[in-house]
């Protein structure tokens, strides 16, 4: 018999700021050596059931429990929250407040000198550790120049010094590109076999989860646990759908072709996934390819833009590019690449040291930040950026509050643009109440809002469910429809495919790519250098047999589009 | 809005290579003996000293040449305002009055004033390069682990720590609240009036204020996760063990504290007086 | 408080000292008498010693306006810093009777908030810091005293205005319990 870690029995939380408890009645026991992966939509709770773990719940959140947790056999409301560091390590969420430390050595160091170990010691910890995570380069740099993945890169060092029971990561992958994700989970899976610690993961990219073997899927849904089975036998069935969370897409494909998917065809792992090639095939060939958009006039040209934040190190070499009128572009590349800074560079945030930036042709190199703002809207990566307000509405409404616009205006643009987002049922809540893919979509909210020619979006995606996903891609594409311009930051090489015909490719802060989407996630070179992936469709279709996976690809996507614009 | 700070810059200089405990304890000294002391000599050897100290730290003029403009321009500024406002106090001190010459009233220009205003600009100047040579020499890291090693609780060193790694971030936060209120139709310009801008001011420091208290209570949070504050003491990553260079300034700075202590208040009194004789 | 700071108390005072030390940088507006500005800081500092109390107010003023002046001036004024010190700390003691984390600010506090930042100003600005300047570098009575005044008055002024729209939007944000709904 294996020996339980965590047993939550008829456990509920209630924020001791919310009506309704946030936790229903939460039956969950997971053992010793266990790999769990906690999925569900954005708001449904799982993040709280991580501060259940680790005891911020209630050390640090005041709300009310009833039930019980014990964590390694010991209630936890009878423990303090050091005891509980001690078994369970975690990983926030927020990659803001992760790091303490004043340099990258110092912060992962940040447990070990807590524990008053000697400085040597700390020092071959801290070198092994940070080489586990490829970031024994970075041991003198400070946490504020690193880029978004790098970060969390050092978190995931942070925790991993301290030699705790369980582990806990809350969205490990979001800001990572995708080959690094793939090393993060395998990473997280090395060290567990290693040291058999219980692993909790909570994420949205379950396809990039199941690289690695997992144990059990635990679905998350409205702060009721609705499933807690195998990934086979997740995959198998509908819950995902019902719960609007994104299933591998080679398994959409094969349900799609009327393969069966049974728990029996191991679906949770490419390789071990047995489709039926034939049923695969037949639909390809009755599937209609996409079509294909007509050249307009440039929006944006970039000019040779060389920019350095200071003078020892380039950042951005010789970045020359140009955008259409109505195109919805891609940009892609590694962590720390230099994407986020091109689109400060864009905006005007910082100014480049040399290059010129055109909008319809007029050059915009010297017009200010508020110029720029009028035509341009950017939505940053870290949402905390962004917001100054305290309240929601407030927020969203700030930009047209600015430009002086009538009361009653304000309120129905901001309302209607807070249903599309999916945040109107708090509207009158202080952000501070909110999940972090809630916060994200009020940060994307309050640049739609303002309406500009070209928006700009850094990671629009990261950290939302499947649901809030397709709304905001689809009301994008709506826009994009009615000719606003839309470029798009991201790590998420579906996205890309599926909803940008086109993707520029950044690598040590040049373009090394400007292409189709689909040419760019077939071409081995480039994904190599850019820290890309390819998409498991691709996979699928060449284990089909099918002669142009390419095609495959595309065919997919514009099938899949089709029938999601049917459920809403 | 490139605007410079004082921050560390990295030399193999020995000044850089002494802890930072050392370097704080001199400094204390150093200071208390300048503000103690009115003793011209005494001010003069220091003044000399921390110039040769600043020479052996490498550290280029340039490199902190935006300081002393402003410093320098505070001196003159606070001469001016000391000569309008006491025009006397040189004579008041050393009881004696040697005229050069008369402007109006009591507003003459006297040796005794000179020798006074050249005395509090020469205080000011012996306890500015020490400081910082302290500042740029001194590894912020570095810095928390030698206020803890001079007796300073961890927490509060802890606290220190965390307020320079925070200083670029609030920065950073201050910048991009000033940039996004741009962006949404704030005007920012400087040439804007006094009122518009203070109200342009609040309506960038209260959301930065706001947003300070949230990233609190995230950062307490995560300390908390990761065991801070669960034993009496704590070590130091970034710690350096005292080597013999260290014993040998502590030794010097002390000597020369003492000595300029005694010299200072040997006659009673903090000044030095050439008029008297 | 006891002898252990908490931790966000700890967090505070950090966090507290390098907003103190931007505001002071880059929202401050000369008022042409030398070292004498009207410092959004202290609005800042008296918020944080309401919030925090007094140990928090005190270290604040001392941490913040020593790291300030070291990064701007390359040098510590200490008369000054001591005030600041100061100041943080008695507007602190005012912490329990205004009790801000009850999400009140009303009309009764106002009053209490200024009466107490009012007496604790003009003692450090009118009488502390003048006669450290005196005693440290034997300036002019009468210069430091009009210093001290100047700065007081701009001081009381900011944190009059300045400091009662923070608390006031700070007790706004203190969401009361079993409030939010999704509607
Ligand atoms: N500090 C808080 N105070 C009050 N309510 C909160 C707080 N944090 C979260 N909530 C509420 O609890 C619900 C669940 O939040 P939680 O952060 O657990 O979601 P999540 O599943 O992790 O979502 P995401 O995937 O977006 O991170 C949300 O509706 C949110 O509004
Ligand atoms: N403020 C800054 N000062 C100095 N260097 C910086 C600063 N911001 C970013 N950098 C550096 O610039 C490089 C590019 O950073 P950027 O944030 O643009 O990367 P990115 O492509 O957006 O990465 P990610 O995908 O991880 O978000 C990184 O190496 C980073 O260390
Ligand atoms: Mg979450
Ligand atoms: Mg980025």
């Amino acid at each position: 018999m294996k020996k339980p870690v965590i047993q939550f029995e008829h456990f509920n939380f209630k924020y001791r700021t919310q009506v309704d408890p946030t936790l229903h009645d939460i039956n969950l026991t997971l053992y010793e050596g266990e790999k769990v992966l906690i999925v569900g939509p954005s708001g449904s709770g799982k993040s709280t059931v991580g501060h259940c773990l680790n005891g911020l719940i209630p050390f640090s959140y005041k709300g009310e429990i009833t039930g019980s947790l014990k964590i390694m056999g010991q209630e936890t409301k009878d423990l303090d929250i050091f005891s509980l560091s001690k078994m369970v390590g975690t990983v926030l969420q927020d990659p803001d407040g992760q790091f303490i430390g004043l340099t990258v050595g110092e912060d992962i160091a940040f447990a070990l000198e807590n524990d008053v170990r000697e400085q040597d010691e700390m020092f071959s910890i801290v070198n092994d550790v940070s080489k586990m995570v490829d970031m024994d380069g970075y041991l003198q740099s400070s946490l504020h120049q690193l880029s978004g993945g790098q970060k969390q890169r050092v978190s995931l060092a942070g925790v991993m010094v301290d030699d705790v029971d369980i582990l806990l990561f809350d969205e490990p992958l979001a800001n990572l590109d995708p080959a690094t994700g793939k090393h993060a989970i395998q990473l997280i899976d090395r060290i567990q076999k290693e040291t058999n610690k219980t692993v909790v993961i909570i994420e949205h990219r379950l396809e990039d989860v199941l690289e690695c073997h997992i144990d059990r899927i635990v679905v998350v849904d409205k702060g009721t646990i609705v499933a807690d089975v195998t990934p086979d036998e997740l995959l198998a069935s509908s819950i995902l759908e019902e719960c609007n969370i994104r299933e591998p897409l080679y398994v959409r494909a094969a349900k799609y072709a009327g393969s069966d998917v049974t728990a029996e065809s191991k679906p949770s792992h490419i390789n071990t996934f047995t489709v039926n090639k034939d049923k695969l095939l037949t639909w390809f060939e009755a599937t209609n390819p996409p079509e294909r958009k007509k050249k307009t006039e440039p929006i944006l040209e970039l000019k040779n833009i060389h920019f350095s934040y200071s003078p020892s190190r380039e950042i951005i070499h010789n970045v020359s590019f140009s955008i259409e009128k109505g195109e919805m572009v891609s940009i892609a590349g590694k962590n720390g690449a230099g994407k986020s800074t091109l689109a400060s560079i864009i905006c005007g945030f910082v100014k480049p040291n040399s290059g010129r930036i055109l909008f319809k042709g007029e050059d915009i190199t010297n017009d200010t930040i508020k110029e720029r703002a009028e035509r341009i809207g950017l939505v940053m990566q870290n949402p905390n950026q962004m917001i100054s307000k305290h309240m929601i509405f407030e927020e969203v409404a700030l930009g047209l509050v600015l430009r002086g616009l009538p009361e009653d205006e304000i309120k129905e643009r901001v309302e209607k643009t807070l249903r599309i987002c999916g945040l109107y049922p708090f509207r009158n809540w202080p952000i501070s109440a909110l999940s972090f893919g809630q916060k994200k979509r009020v940060t994307i909210a309050s640049i739609l809002v303002l309406e500009p020619e070209l928006i700009i979006l850094d990671e629009p995606t990261a950290g939302q469910d499947f649901k809030h996903y397709t709304e905001i891609m689809e009301f994008l594409t709506e826009l994009n429809e009615q000719g606003v311009t839309i470029l798009m930051i991201t790590h998420d090489m579906h996205l890309m495919l599926e909803y940008t015909p086109r993707a520029i490719v950044i690598a040590g802060g040049e373009k090394i790519a400007d292409d189709t989407s689909a040419n760019i996630l077939t071409d081995r070179d480039v994904i190599e250098k850019a820290n890309l992936k390819e998409t498991s469709l691709f996979d699928l279709a060449v284990k089909a047999g099918i002669e142009e996976p390419r095609e495959f690809v595309g065919r997919f996507i514009a099938f899949d589009k089709e029938v999601r614009t049917t459920w809403q | 809005m490139a605007v410079e700070m004082l921050a560390y810059i990295d030399r193999p200089s020995p000044i850089h290579r002494l802890t930072g405990a050392t370097k704080l304890i001199c400094f204390i000294l150093w200071s208390t003996a300048a503000m103690l002391t009115y003793d011209t000599r005494v001010l003069l050897f220091l003044f000399v000293a921390s110039i040769a100290i600043f020479i052996a730290s490498q550290v280029k003029i340039r490199e902190i040449s935006f300081v002393l403009i402003f410093i320098l321009a505070f001196l003159l500024l606070n001469n001016i305002a000391i000569y309008i406002f006491s025009p006397q106090e040189g004579v008041k001190i050393y009881g004696s009055s040697h005229v050069l010459f008369e402007i109006v009233g009591r507003y003459n220009v006297t040796w005794e004033q000179l020798f006074y205003q050249f005395n509090i600009t020469i205080k000011y100047f012996t306890i500015i390069p020490a400081a910082i040579l302290f500042i740029v020499t001194t590894h912020p890291s570095e810095f928390a682990a030698s206020l803890n090693k001079i007796g300073v609780s961890y927490r509060i060193s802890y606290a220190v720590a965390l307020a320079l790694r925070y200083i670029p971030d609030i920065q950073r936060d201050f910048r991009n609240i000033a940039i996004t209120q741009q962006a949404r139709g704030i005007d920012m310009s400087s040439k804007e009036k006094l009122g518009k801008r203070i109200k342009n001011i609040a309506s960038i420091i209260i959301p930065l204020i706001l947003s300070s208290l949230d990233r609190i209570e995230v950062i307490s949070n995560a300390m908390e996760l990761r065991g801070f504050g669960k034993n009496k003491k704590r070590s130091w990553y970034s710690a350096r063990p005292f080597k013999r260079i260290d014993y040998f300034a502590l030794i010097l700075v002390g000597i020369a504290f003492v000595v300029s202590l005694i010299i200072t208040f040997y006659d009673g009194s903090r000044f030095y007086n050439p008029f008297g004789a | 408080m006891g002898k252990n700071l908490a931790i966000k108390t700890i967090v505070a005072i950090g966090i507290g000292a390098a907003v103190f030390v931007i505001l002071g940088r880059f929202a401050s507006i000369p008022t042409g008498i030398p070292n004498t500005n009207i410092n959004t800081s202290y609005a800042f500092l008296a918020l944080m010693a309401v919030v925090f109390g007094p140990v928090a107010g005190g270290l604040i003023g001392l941490i913040g306006h020593a790291l300030l002046d070291s990064i701007m001036w390359g040098s510590v004024w200490w008369s000054w810093v001591i005030v600041s010190a100061l100041v943080g700390l008695l507007i602190g003691f005012s912490a329990k009777r205004i009790n801000i984390e009850s999400g009140e600010f009303g009309k009764k506090q106002i009053i209490s908030f200024n009466i107490i930042q009012i007496i604790v100003q003009i003692i450090g600005w009118g009488l502390i810091a003048p006669t450290l300047d005196i005693l440290i570098y034997a300036e002019p009575a009468n210069k430091v005293w009009t210093q001290g005044i100047v700065a007081g008055l701009a001081n009381i002024v900011t944190v009059a205005v300045l400091g009662t729209i923070l608390l006031a939007a700070y007790a706004k944000t203190r969401v009361k319990s079993g409030s939010l709904k999704a509607e």
